[in-house]
């Protein structure tokens, strides 16, 4: 690991803090469990689901704590819903949230890029050079992409058959393709094995697709190469397909042949494990991945990629001091998941507070709920409730599941119309977006 | 009001009544009651807060705000998803199956303890 001097700047800064913290702890705000963190500082690196809560939360509880957000985007674009936008169901703005909720609550936002961090010195370096020391530091990295593991998908590739798995140009990309798509074209979707960000995406995803197809491409197909057999709710998703787009979405799994071992983006081909060849007017390849790089500069990751975490706390296993939230995380049963993101942040802003006060962290709790767009009168869902059992993250015996299968038209619907109440208030609770 | 909507209002009206009578009725040692903490009350409606909105409130998005709400009105309705009595009901019985009787009747008090607006922030010195 290496170590950071600290600047004048950071030093003034630090000084400042203690100050304002202490002040802010006199005032009339609800102090968490009537303790004051005041003068301590908890950094948190990424703004996402996970991030973005855990700043909140953190604040929240304990308004004398410096927490400090560290997020390049000025502008945070969510995957949740970018399939809606893909489908023509929503204007790609519509997924945007900012920051200045967060900074009305006293949440200090420094938009910069995280790249490296002392885990010993308990600091961490910016892209700009300059440093920021912490007393907790949580990660929520969200994914990175291991280019090339799929032999002809790098990073260039991406520029001819994207992947859209991180919101932004290449979702703009992506939906571009399709507008661009002769009627009669072929859609094809290459699915990763697990684990993944957003177990349902690439299934919500063709849904999205078919729907749009079906709207404005009566005459083309959508093809879905998967390297798995199974898939998140897999018999609701069969189902929507069928009811609503007929014969237009065709998903091969592996044992059938759906593993996609190659990719050609100049010539939009790919080829699967016993040599068949599919030819797509639009490639949408979702590679495999793994946590997102400031992870591995912390040293938190393992040999898979992934973070493993203390059940109870998300610290990591590897490094005390550094927590780890969301995709990035080993956390089955839980799906990697914003709504799972957001859940698990909240339980560690409270671990962190306990752990500062030198108390034993509460018992936690975590929810999911993915809802998925099938069309959009058409909403399916799958949710669960999570918790410690003989030191092992599992779901709570009894809870959870999947929505019916066969439910009448009505139940579909209503779960569509949850689905985007869902998002509005999940972007309040997150980014305190209006 | 949708008649659904009207079904259900009565349906959680007649649950809060039988709740009432049981508990009227209920052993007073309270032996078999587990304690559930207002920390436990609070962590526990952190994850509510994914959907109805942070602290319960939300402002008309089709999902219900539940700050403020009477306490009996809320934990009829959850003690209602719970055993499957709840009519149209989509998540909520899936998810408050997680959690134990107790629990739900700390988290109704909970978020009926709210204001259903927040307060102003607090004026700094």
């Amino acid at each position: 690991m290496k170590k950071f001097s600290l600047s004048r700047r950071e030093a003034l800064k630090r000084m400042g803090a203690v100050g304002v913290g202490a002040f802010l702890a006199a005032g009339g705000l609800p102090v968490y469990g009537n303790r004051s963190h005041g003068g301590q500082r908890v950094a948190v690196i990424g703004g996402g689901f996970g991030g973005a809560t855990a700043a909140k939360y953190l604040k929240r509880l304990s308004p004398g704590l410096d927490v400090v957000l560290v997020e390049p985007q000025k502008r945070y674009y969510t995957c949740p819903f970018t399939n809606l936008y893909l489908g023509g169901m929503r204007e790609f703005e519509t997924l945007g949230h900012d920051y200045r909720e967060l900074s009305r609550l006293g949440v200090r936002i420094v938009s910069q890029t995280a790249v490296d961090v002392d885990a010993e010195g308990r600091r961490l370096r910016l892209a700009d050079g300059d440093s920021l020391s912490w007393d907790r530091l949580i990660l929520s990295p969200g994914i990175d992409f291991r280019w090339g593991e799929l032999e002809g998908y790098g990073r260039e590739a991406a520029d001819k058959a994207p992947h859209a798995w991180k919101p932004g140009p290449q979702s703009r990309l992506l939906r571009r393709q399709l507008l661009e798509m002769p009627d009669g074209g072929t859609f094809v979707l290459v699915a990763p094995d697990n684990p993944f960000r957003c177990p349902p995406g690439p299934y919500e995803r063709v849904s999205m697709v078919a729907h749009y197809f079906k709207t404005h491409k009566p005459r083309s197909k959508v093809l879905l190469l998967d390297a798995k057999d199974n898939f998140s709710k897999q018999g609701l998703f069969l189902e929507g397909w069928k009811e609503n787009y007929g014969d237009m979405i065709e998903w091969v799994g592996r044992s059938n042949d759906g593993r996609v071992v190659r990719v050609n983006a100049d010539k939009l081909e790919v080829e699967t494990e016993f040599g068949e060849i599919h030819r797509a007017n639009v490639l949408n390849v979702v590679p495999p991945q793994k946590a997102g790089f400031i992870a591995d500069r912390a040293g938190v990751t393992d040999e898979s990629g992934w973070v493993p975490v203390q059940p109870r706390t998300f610290e990591s296993k590897q490094v005390p001091g550094i927590y780890v939230i969301g995709d990035a995380t080993q956390a089955a049963p839980m799906p990697k998941s914003g709504f799972v993101a957001n859940t698990q942040a909240k339980v560690t802003a409270r671990a962190i507070l306990a752990d500062l006060a030198g108390e034993e962290p509460p018992e936690p709790t975590w929810t999911n709920t993915c809802y998925s767009v099938i069309a959009p009168d058409w909403g399916i869902t799958v949710a669960g409730v999570y918790e410690v059992h003989d030191g092992e993250l599992r779901e709570v015996p009894g809870s959870g599941g999947v929505s019916p299968m066969g439910a009448a038209a009505d139940f579909r619907k209503r779960e569509a119309a949850y689905a985007e109440a869902w998002y509005a208030a999940i972007a309040q609770d997150t980014w305190g977006s209006r | 009001m949708r008649l659904t909507t009207v079904a259900i209002a009565v349906a959680a009206l007649a649950g809060a009544l039988a709740l009432t009578l049981r508990h009227a009725g209920a052993d007073p040692s309270g032996e078999d009651i587990v304690p559930v903490s207002n920390d436990r009350a609070s962590a526990i409606a952190m994850t509510c807060a994914n959907c109805h909105g942070t602290d319960g409130r939300l402002e008309s998005t089709g999902i219900p705000s539940i700050a403020g709400k009477p306490e009996i009105v809320l934990r009829s309705q959850l003690l209602a998803f719970q055993r499957d009595e709840y009519p149209g009901a989509t998540v909520m019985p899936r998810l408050v199956k997680g959690y134990t009787e107790e629990e739900l009747a700390a988290v109704a008090r909970y978020f009926a303890a709210l204001k259903p607006t927040p307060e102003e922030p607090s004026q700094q010195p």
